[in-house]
Formats: C-alpha cells, sequence, structure tokens
C-alpha cells in the first residue's frame, strides 16, 4: 500500500507562556541595568512594534523614571511612526525626548555625495544610534536594543546602526512572539496591526524588502535554528524550497552581525580567544 | 537515619563577588537556624555564581583559603552545603560542593559530569571528578550530586547502593524559555527526573536550584524537596529567591523501602558482570 505524504506545513509551535516570559524579560532588564550601578535605560522609540514592546518592559523593570524615550525623526519619516511612537510615550507616561536627524544626514550627505538607497537608510541608522548612545551618557543609562530574533537571525538590521546596544531583550523572541507579547501587554492596536517597515524610506516594508511573511521566516527559522533541522527536511514539510533556501542563505551570510570582530591572533593570550570573562565580570 | 528538618536556600550569587556570596550564605544560615533546621543546602558554585569562564583560578579555593575556613566557621551553628570552586593537588579546578559540620569538612563532591555542548562550556574549565560515594551526617547517610550529575542516573544509583538515604542535588540550571501550560520549560523537566530519582532510588531527594541573571542566562529556582515516595515536601517558587524548610521523616523512608523493596532487590552482581562485559567489548580487553 503506498501512503501519500501529507504536504501540509508542520507548524512549529512558538507559543509562549506571556506571564513567564515577561518576568524572565522583566528580571533581565532590571539585574542587567542594576549590576553596572544604573537605573535607567534609554531608547529609540520608533512606532514600531519592537520598540514599543521594549519600551513596555523596561517600564515594568525599571519604573517610569527607569525609561528615557527618544523620538528620532527624520523629515521622510511616515507622519504615523512619530504619532503612534506618541501614543506609547503617553500611555506609559515616560519622559520622552524629540532629536530629529535630518540635519546629521543632510550634513553627512553634503560631503558624501550620492548614495543609494540602502547606504542612506544605513546612515539614519547609524545617525540614531550617534544620538542614543549620546543620551545614554547624559542620561547615565544604558542604550536598550529592540531587535529580534527574526531581525538578528536573518541580518535585517544595521550593523552599528540598530543593532548596537547595551543589552537586548527581544533579541530572543522572534516576530511572531514579539507580535504575542505586545498584544498580552496592551501595546495599542494601532501598533500592533500595521504592516512592519523600517520606515527608512516611503512605503517600506520589512517583507516586500525581505521577500517573505514574518509568518513564514519565523515558523522555518524555527525549524533550522531551535529544532536544528536541515533545509531539504523543511522543504519535504511543505515549506517553498526557495523560501527555505534563501532564509538559511540570509542567516550563513549575516553571521559577522551577530559576532564581534575578527581577531588576529598575535599572542599568547587573545580577545575573544583564551580571554574569555563573562560581561557581567565581577558584577 | 533520623527524622531531620532541613533547609532549601535558593539564592541568586553574585558572579565572582565571594564576600558578598559568603554574607548572603552566613545571613540563609542564620534564618535556617531559627527555622530549627540542622542543615541548610545551597545552590551549585553558590559562592562564586556559575557563568565563571576565565574567573576560575581567581575564586578557586583550598580548604586553607579565607572564605572557606569562614564558611567552617558558620557551619559550628548549623550544617551547610554550598557550591564552591576547589584547587585539587596539581591545580586541578573543580566545579565541587562541600558538606561542613560543626566546623569540619564531613565530605566533597567533584562534579563528575561536566556538561560541554549547547550553552554549556564547563569541561573548557573545569576538571571532572571521578569519585561517587555517599557519607555519614549528624541525621542520615547522604550523598551529593551536582546539576548534570542527576542525568545520569548511575550517578544516584551508585550513591544509594553505597547507603545514601538522602540525595542532595545543587543545581545551577538556565531556563529556556516559558511556553503555554508548562510555565518554565526547564523546571516541568527537572522535576519529573527528580521525582522518578527518588522513586527509583527510594530516596529523599532534596534539589536546590539557584535563581538569578547571568549575562543573558536566567536561572530558574523551583527548588523542591521529594520523599522517598516521590511525593512533594516541599517546593520554591520559580524565579525567585527563597528559603524552604522541610521534614525529612524517618518512618517515610522505612515505610517506602518495605513498600518498594527496590534497594533490597538490586542485583549488583548481574550490574558487575554486565558493566565488565562492555568494558571488555569497548576497549577490546
Amino acid at each position: 500500500m503506498r501512503v501519500k505524504a501529507s504536504t501540509a506545513a508542520a507548524e512549529p509551535d512558538l507559543a509562549l507562556d506571556p506571564k513567564d516570559t515577561v518576568r524572565i524579560l522583566e528580571g533581565f532588564i532590571r539585574s542587567e541595568v542594576e549590576r553596572t550601578g544604573r537605573h535607567r535605560v534609554v531608547l529609540g522609540l520608533s512606532g514600531g512594534i519592537d520598540s514599543a514592546l521594549a519600551a513596555y518592559l523596561a517600564v515594568r523593570a525599571l519604573g517610569r523614571s527607569g525609561v528615557v524615550a527618544v523620538l528620532l525623526p527624520h523629515r521622510d519619516s511616515s507622519p504615523a511612526s512619530v504619532r503612534d511612537a506618541e501614543t506609547v510615550v503617553g500611555a506609559l507616561g515616560i519622559v520622552a525626548e524629540r532629536f530629529d536627524i535630518s540635519a546629521m544626514v543632510d550634513g553627512f550627505l553634503a560631503h558624501a555625495g550620492e548614495v543609494d538607497r540602502l547606504r542612506l537608510g544605513n546612515v539614519m541608522s547609524r545617525s540614531r544610534m550617534l544620538v542614543l548612545y549620546d543620551r545614554s551618557a547624559e542620561h547615565h543609562a544604558l542604550v536598550l536594543g529592540t531587535s529580534n530574533k527574526t531581525e538578528l537571525l536573518l541580518g535585517y538590521g544595521t550593523l552599528h546602526g540598530d543593532l548596537a546596544s547595551a543589552l537586548n531583550p527581544l533579541g530572543d523572541l522572534y516576530k511572531t512572539q514579539v507580535r504575542e507579547l505586545s498584544k498580552a501587554l496592551g501595546v495599542p492596536k494601532a501598533i500592533l496591526s500595521k504592516a512592519p517597515s523600517a520606515d527608512l524610506w516611503p512605503k517600506q516594508t520589512d517583507e516586500r524588502d525581505l521577500g517573505f511573511s514574518y509568518r513564514d521566516a519565523d515558523r522555518i527559522l524555527a525549524l533550522l535554528v531551535d529544532a536544528r533541522m536541515s533545509a531539504p527536511a523543511i522543504a519535504r514539510r511543505g515549506y517553498p524550497r526557495a523560501v527555505v533556501h534563501k532564509i538559511q542563505e540570509l542567516v550563513i551570510r549575516s553571521q559577522y552581525k551577530r559576532r564581534m570582530p575578527v581577531i588576529a591572533k598575535v599572542s599568547t593570550r587573545s580577545v575573544g580567544w583564551d580571554f574569555r570573562y563573562p560581561r557581567d565580570w565581577r558584577s | 537515619m533520623q527524622t531531620v528538618r532541613v533547609a532549601l536556600a535558593q539564592i541568586a550569587p553574585k558572579l565572582g563577588k565571594l564576600k558578598a556570596n559568603l554574607e548572603i550564605h552566613e545571613e540563609l544560615a542564620r534564618q535556617a537556624r531559627r527555622e530549627k533546621a540542622r542543615v541548610v543546602i545551597f545552590p551549585e558554585l553558590s559562592l562564586t555564581g556559575y557563568l565563571l569562564r576565565d574567573q576560575v583560578p581567581d575564586v578557586a579555593m583550598t580548604r586553607d583559603h579565607p572564605s572557606f575556613r569562614r564558611l567552617l566557621r558558620a557551619s559550628k551553628e548549623i550544617d551547610i552545603v554550598a557550591g564552591f570552586v576547589e584547587e585539587a593537588p596539581g591545580h586541578k579546578f573543580h566545579n565541587a560542593a562541600a558538606y561542613l559540620s560543626k566546623g569540619r569538612v564531613l565530605h566533597i563532591h567533584r562534579k563528575i559530569y561536566l556538561p560541554t555542548y549547547g550553552m554549556f562550556d564547563e569541561g573548557r574549565d573545569f576538571a571532572p571528578g571521578d569519585v561517587v560515594r555517599s557519607f555519614k551526617t549528624p541525621g542520615a547517610r547522604a550523598g551529593v550530586l551536582i546539576c548534570e550529575d542527576a542525568w545520569h542516573p548511575t550517578c544516584a544509583w551508585l550513591l544509594v547502593q553505597d547507603g545514601a538515604e538522602v540525595l542532595l542535588v545543587l543545581s545551577s540550571g538556565p531556563t529556556r524559555g516559558a511556553r503555554p501550560k508548562r510555565g518554565i520549560t526547564s523546571l516541568g523537566v527537572w522535576h519529573e527526573l527528580l521525582r522518578a530519582t527518588a522513586q527509583f532510588q527510594t530516596s529523599f531527594v532534596l534539589y536546590v536550584n539557584r535563581v538569578g541573571f547571568e549575562d543573558g542566562l536566567n536561572f530558574g529556582g523551583g527548588s523542591l524537596a521529594i520523599d522517598p515516595f516521590g511525593r512533594p515536601i516541599a517546593t520554591l517558587p520559580a524565579l525567585e529567591t527563597g528559603l524552604a524548610v522541610a521534614e525529612l521523616d524517618a518512618e517515610i523512608l522505612r515505610r517506602a523501602r518495605t513498600a518498594y523493596p527496590l534497594l533490597r532487590d538490586e542485583n549488583i552482581e548481574l550490574v558487575y558482570r554486565e558493566t565488565t562485559r562492555l568494558r571488555q567489548q569497548r576497549f577490546d580487553l
């Protein structure tokens, strides 16, 4: 007897227990901030779901006085983004600063000449990083990261730009899980329902940039990374072969974004090789 | 054994800070004594924190190290079981645990199985132990296991064959997040494993797991005392520090070993014969 194999894509389990996950992430933020002798974080609030969730978690961990939100619009940013960021600020009752990066970017462009869209996006992302790190010095605070696991694995972020932070509570949450937790914590509806976008140019969306949906990406990544399944085995479960292949390639090609720069070993004890301490060394 | 009152101290050690951790131990020992416990048990590497890496030689101690002597002094008031980095002869650093009583060292266990996979890298930093022995405490015969040791059922089996009535399992177990219904995932798995260990070995199992954060790792807690029937007799919550007291009733051990004479019926000769054969085959002897 011949048995026809099921072609329905097997669903990896991405469900979280919101209550205990939030407890872990809250404790993580509090512990990692306080052990540095600081009591505050600064974060860039874009109007998107990731930075909104990071702000909600940070307020739970450190209280309202422990969070400084910085709105970093560019003149081409969508007005809706700024509005949504302001909604988060109002809902949480946190201190917010506004720093328009247009002049910084213009100043750079005046010397750099013509740059394409992608380079311009990177310049904008790194301008925001520059402001955040300066604000963190002013407030004696740490920069809170907002990159999620999907972005980190796909390399969908700017090195030394939005990928830069002192601590990141979202780095082990897929986009799908960011949505689930955001819903559980009461992040405003307008933010939950809009299409994810880096808002680096008009009408940009993540899913158009990437060429696949977060729903597919998260499921494929969960099988590839968490379940340690091979790409052909995932394709056999009914996921489009081309998408599986593309995602695996993106993960491999973006490894450099997830590591410190490589160091040439020419001594007996070298940073990264045989000089290995936890980041929380004696704290 | 006699009926003994024990205290499980679920703490969050500070990474690489001996003095701060000693103070935590002394404070919890005082609390446990107020609760009339005869022994207080701390988690794996309770004096040093877990994610040490290259700090291992900096916090390692022999028995005459001032910090070790200070803990010994505290054990004059109440028996103390604590995790530390032992510097053994030959400058071998062990992930170890000591049972201290009345100012004396009754036993030191060196972790046998050093997890070196996934998020763990203990085989890089520590020397493995190679002795599994039970020992006499004022109240009962006991045996110590450290975290991964408990995942190798042979360790608990050997201790109980060697007379242990109480198994002390010290742990620094990181969690892997929380799922619907199951909560903190690693805790459920641990609790099942420990309950089975208590039942298979018809022994009391005292599990003490730490809490707190080191780099991105978070430790789950959920410390638990289980009787030889596999029933929980004291529990601590996930993710929070705390102290729990349990009474280990000698009569329960007797009843469990009467109802389930697994220890009596264990065929050690068979195990010896079969492991000898396996050893001969494996090493072509």
